[in-house]
């Protein structure tokens, strides 16, 4: 069989067969609604509070502070909207970053739309916030803070635990998108002084379709979905037993012998970088050394253009992902790398290569032994790279 | 996503590379938009004998690029100002949307490169197809008549 290599768990990951096994019986003979009576739908009632606890206790937060949801991008929905309308009354600016996920961007977008007023806080050559720049952009009618635990295309890691604690002090809310970091970074919501963390299961080795709002008891924000009481009302509708039971597995073993597996694909991704930077000419990394996701690997080669080096990974077998926008439609590049002060045609020639506790060393060395090789022949063809060679 | 004539001319893209006795080289496009394309003719009584590429860009850049030669190549230079981004795609059996603008790129570098060799020539050649910019997106203000 051709070799298949996955280095896009920043997209998504392989559901664990544990967590596989855990989820089977309530798409099969545990088929009760979470909310009848009967003693039949006990079997799934009990399941999604036990993921529930098993989500509280992994991030250090109360059960009942715990909301499910479909996705990550519905949880960054909720949080940002729900918390805006609800406190509209207080004040209208939010202060978030230049380079969060669409998933908030684009909902900042519509809150401008309807009278809101964002600050987009820049970040450094590394992609991280300073915090004198957002004390400055504190204004009296501040309601709300928003700012990713860590990035999805550069990996670097927020300062989120020092914004946490300025806006504790300031009264004002504070949400992270840590879709990106749960299962891969210890988290604590108290000791971050977080009041809404946004997290989604297929990140973790959980399915696709569920995640999770974390929403500190006391945060006034509105409803996201009305209806009956699941939820405690504030977002009705039938649960999805099987995922959320899923959820709470995967969970559960993303923070089991935790270290080691962090350490274990943190050698991996220093591997992949090293191996990539010391045999290949005209390429930098970006995003941070340190302060960064243990998966993420994000690097430019000059004189090429990314999507052209995907489909060459693509032909040997290689699943990655660029911060190309050509695969988007959109002729700009990634608004990430543009945002750490990339020239529009390095940012065109980035490639996301990112790990998991499934990667190992043969598929990372068969990698870099596949780029050794698409690198120069992608060069040859290029105008931008005539003549650089002989310089 | 891509067909697999697009494909085939991506892994195996036809006559890349420089060419040394060229008597008519363009560039179109541009780095900030991520495509650009360099385009060498050698043309000999008015007929184009050899041509090359290279480019800077996606998938379909590349394989718009190499199927453009395959097109002009034998061609004379009045044929090969016939040639359209739309013939190009349809010799593709079609890209996708977002890539229309990759085979109009193809069509400007022949326009281009004939442009140069005309000038070389000390002939007048005017055409409406040397953008250089990359359509819509860039900032170039002129009107072009492309086939999507």
């Amino acid at each position: 069989m051709k070799q298949f290599i996955y280095m896009d768990n920043a997209a998504t990951t392989r559901v664990h067969p544990e967590v596989l096994q855990a989820m089977l019986p309530y798409f099969g003979e545990e088929y009760g609604n979470p909310s009848s009576l009967y003693s039949f739908a006990n079997g799934a009632k009990n399941a999604i509070e036990e993921a529930r606890a098993k989500i509280a206790n992994a991030i250090g937060a109360q059960a009942n502070e715990i909301y499910f949801t479909a996705c990550g991008t519905e949880s960054d929905n909720w949080a940002v909207k729900g918390c805006a309308y609800a406190n509209a009354a207080r004040g209208k600016h939010i202060i978030t970053t230049a380079i969060e996920h669409h998933a908030i961007l684009h909902t900042m977008k519509t809150l401008e739309k309807e009278g809101f007023e964002v600050t987009y806080l820049p970040v450094d050559e590394y992609g991280r916030i300073r915090v004198e720049d957002f004390q400055q952009a504190i204004r009296p009618d501040t309601i709300l803070v928003s700012i990713m635990y860590a990035n999805n295309e550069i990996g670097v890691i927020e300062p989120i635990a020092e914004i946490g604690k300025i806006c504790r002090e300031k009264k004002i809310y504070f949400h992270t998108d840590a879709v990106q970091a749960v299962g891969h970074l210890r988290i604590d919501v108290k000791e971050l002084n977080v009041d809404m963390l946004s997290a989604s299961a297929h990140k973790f080795y959980g399915p696709k379709g569920v995640g999770f709002l974390y929403i500190r008891r006391g945060v006034r924000i509105q409803n996201f979905m009305d209806g009956g009481a699941q939820e405690r009302g504030r977002r009705a509708g039938t649960e999805n037993v099987a995922e959320i039971v899923g959820m709470g597995k995967a969970i559960e073993l993303a923070y089991t012998d935790f270290e080691e597996k962090i350490s274990y694909i943190s050698r991996l991704r220093d591997r992949l970088i090293d191996g990539i930077l010391n045999t290949i000419p005209f390429t930098r990394l970006n995003g941070p050394r340190e302060n960064r996701l243990c998966n993420n690997v994000n690097v430019s080669f000059q004189f090429i253009e990314g999507e052209s080096i995907l489909l060459m990974l693509d032909l040997r077998g290689i699943a990655a992902s660029s911060g190309s926008a050509c695969a988007t439609g959109s002729l700009d590049p990634s608004h990430v790398l543009l945002g750490i002060g990339l020239p529009h045609e390095i940012a065109h020639g980035s490639i996301r290569l990112s790990l998991g506790e499934f990667s190992t060393q043969e598929e990372v060395d068969a990698v870099i032994a596949a780029l050794q090789e698409i690198v120069p022949k992608l060069r040859d063809m290029s105008p931008l790279y005539e003549g650089v060679e002989r310089r | 996503m891509y067909s697999e004539k697009v494909m085939d001319h991506f892994e195996h893209p036809r006559n890349v590379g420089e060419l040394e006795n060229a008597n008519g080289v363009g560039t179109v496009g541009n780095p900030k938009c991520g495509d650009i394309m360099k385009m060498y003719l050698d043309i000999e009584d008015g007929i184009i004998k050899d041509v090359r590429f290279k480019t800077f860009g996606c998938g379909a850049a590349v394989a718009t690029s190499s199927m453009a030669t395959e097109l002009i190549k034998g061609l004379t230079v009045e044929q090969a100002l016939k040639v359209t981004n739309k013939a190009v795609m349809e010799a593709l059996d079609g890209l996708p949307p977002a890539k229309v603008h990759c085979s109009v790129l193809a069509e400007e570098a022949i326009h281009a490169a004939i442009a140069d060799y005309y000038m070389r020539q000390g002939m007048e050649f005017e055409s409406d197809k040397l953008c250089g910019g990359c359509c819509k997106e860039c900032d170039c203000e002129e009107e072009h008549s492309h086939e999507e």
